[in-house]
């Protein structure tokens, strides 16, 4: 039998390996490419740039009675806390020795708000209140914290322009470097 | 003549610590034939019930004796719901390095949903070369790995440790937010390689496929060193309570960045800043600012025996057991004092020793009856070393709840009771 050329035979070898290091790293290949329609369906978060953000807009004044209908039974009257979480006040507590740590007094970014709401709110009944409605509710939530007017529109531009009150108060301890640790203790 | 004293029954420390070998070859057998208990010749005769008839049947899945049903979890939720919070392992009724399954602790946001496998589908998507879908068949057909390591809510243990009082509590209800499994899954790299990782990509955003849609950043760095797609824990498919059918298991790091029910993995150029990572999960120091993606566990160490909920029965010989675990990597060494810490001796270490998994750690203990306070202080293969109550609450204050991971104090009194004490 004829053996394969030189060149060929290199370009077979070369081809193998290629392959065998394909599996490698891919393992057996087997994911099926989503359509963007798909991944528009199923992506549902949102940055604090805003992006993710969906069409629709709502103020405080339409927040309220949603509020009242969805939210009141678990956070009481102006989100000042019934069995769960306290959603207003608490402003300028963080540093003394009873912090209370609320949307408004806390809260990083006003985007995860309306993520939030979007993703688990109502409790027993998530995924059921339209964007537009999770718009009003974060509105009401950052009106009852004096963080925005009881009128002020919030859309997929405003929302992430909201500048959170506690914003400048977080330190990223990720990626290394970005702070010191607290000291440990050494074993003697 | 004076009988020489082993070398095992020499003390190693005060108030009773002996050498940790008396429990590593076989030194107790000698030393406890006295107090066997064997039957009488009478006893002897008369067989119990169970050797007098045949046992129960044979069956497809196994139970437990009922004998130990008294071994629970112990559940609290959020008020207004039975499934948004956590049930504690109750870590002094258990031994060894692995957690049962049933017994693993939880810890969920909004209940454990009911996935059926053959819907359930993972998308990775967003800075990729193509958007790509997984169904559970096609992940089972992907190389796995094992991997036995702890996982640990970052909330495990403050109330051990940070109200001003002790909380009078079982080690369970303490501490009892650790587990430790045999994980096997998919690495999550070889399907980030497959999809195509953008190199502007930093990081993840893990989505849970539950009713809060449980979210987490994670960064990239860690998805393509050691994050796992686990589908097994412990041998068998994960529990609905873990995660059925996947989870991202990510070594060391804490418990709720492993979401479970894994549905989305977005590849992201930033952090999502989602309420659980800034919200929730981050630490508030003393001055009022707040630490953000504070990930790894650090180096912790509890004895689960004696501990409270359990009670000694009188003096005399006992081991001491305990647990020690590190999310930066290996337990190098663990101490036990058994005099408020006045002296430490170095306990055994049950192999294996594992990376980022629980280690059990054995110490012999005679207690001579009196008041003693006992306590144990690990120390990991980076130099790290737990740190004392006073020491951490100098450095962290009092109200950051998470990765609190001081040196626990038992207090024993004079009629065996154990319990939670600062010291």
């Amino acid at each position: 039998m004829r053996s394969l050329a030189p060149a060929a035979a290199l370009a077979k070898m070369i081809s193998v390996a290629l392959a065998m290091a394909a599996f490698a790293q891919e393992g057996p290949g087997l994911g099926i490419e989503a359509t963007p329609e798909e991944v528009a369906q199923w992506d549902i978060s949102i940055q604090p740039n805003g992006e993710g953000l969906p069409p629709g807009s709502g103020t405080a004044l339409a927040g309220q009675p949603i509020y009242t209908l969805h939210c009141f039974s678990c956070h009481g009257a102006e989100g000042k806390g019934q069995l769960n979480d306290v959603l207003a006040g608490g402003h300028g507590s963080l540093d003394g020795p009873a912090p209370r740590k609320t949307v408004g007094s806390f809260w990083p970014y006003a985007t995860t708000v309306f993520d939030y709401i979007r993703r688990t709110m109502p409790y027993q009944q998530p995924h059921s209140l339209s964007d537009e409605a999770i718009y009003a509710l974060t509105a009401y939530l950052l009106f009852l914290n004096g963080i925005i007017e009881e009128d002020e529109v919030m859309d997929a531009r405003t929302l992430p322009e909201v500048r959170m009150p506690n914003r400048d108060n977080f330190i990223l301890a990720y990626p290394p470097g970005a702070r010191q640790k607290p000291r440990q203790q050494r074993a003697p | 003549m004076p009988e020489r004293m082993p070398k095992e029954l020499e003390p190693a420390g005060g108030n009773g610590l002996l050498h940790r070998r008396l429990f590593l070859k076989g030194g107790a057998a000698a030393l406890g034939a006295g107090s066997l208990g064997l039957m009488t010749a009478a006893q002897a005769k008369e067989r119990p019930p169970w050797m007098r008839a045949p046992g129960r049947a044979l069956s497809g899945y196994g139970s437990r004796s009922p004998y130990e049903d008294h071994v629970q979890r112990r559940p609290l939720s959020a008020k207004g719901t039975d499934g948004a919070g956590g049930s504690w392992t109750p870590l002094e009724a258990l031994e060894g390095m692995i957690t049962p399954n049933p017994l693993h602790f939880e810890r969920h946001h909004s209940g454990i949903p009911n996935i059926d496998p053959g819907r359930h589908r993972l998308l990775i998507h967003g800075l990729v070369k193509r958007d790509l879908f997984f169904d559970m068949d096609a992940l089972s057909r992907y190389p796995m790995v094992s991997r036995t390591q702890f996982i640990e809510c970052s909330g495990n243990s403050y109330l051990a440790g940070l109200p001003e009082q002790p909380v009078n509590a079982t080690c369970g209800e303490l501490h009892g937010l650790v587990a430790c499994s045999e994980w096997t899954g998919v690495p999550l790299s070889i399907l980030l390689d497959e999809a195509g990782v953008d190199p502007a990509a930093q990081w993840i955003l893990a989505e849970g496929a539950d009713a809060a849609a449980m979210s987490r950043s994670v960064p990239l760095a860690k998805a393509m060193d050691d994050a796992l797609l686990a589908i097994y824990q412990n041998g068998e498919r994960l529990r609905p309570d873990n995660g059925y059918p996947v989870r991202l298991f990510l070594p060391g790091y804490e418990g709720n960045m492993s979401v479970k029910w894994l549905r989305r993995i977005k590849v992201t150029a930033a952090p999502a800043m989602t309420r659980d990572e800034t919200a929730k999960y981050s630490d508030l120091m003393p001055d009022g600012r707040t630490l953000l993606f504070t990930f790894p566990m650090d180096v912790k160490s509890v004895i689960t025996s004696p501990a409270p909920g359990l009670e000694l029965a009188g003096p005399g010989l006992y081991q001491i057991s305990g647990m020690a675990w590190s999310g930066l990597g290996r337990i190098a060494k663990v101490e036990v004092s058994a005099d408020r810490g006045a002296t430490w001796a170095e306990a055994a270490l049950s192999e294996p020793v594992l990376d980022k998994a629980v280690t059990r750690f054995r110490m012999a203990w005679r207690w001579n009856g009196s008041p003693s306070v006992i306590m144990s202080r690990a120390m990991d293969e980076t130099g790290a070393t737990q740190p004392t109550r006073d020491a951490l609450i100098a450095a962290k204050g009092r109200k950051f709840a998470y990765h609190y991971n001081a040196i626990q104090a038992w207090g024993i009194d004079g009629a065996g009771h154990v319990a939670n004490v600062y010291a």
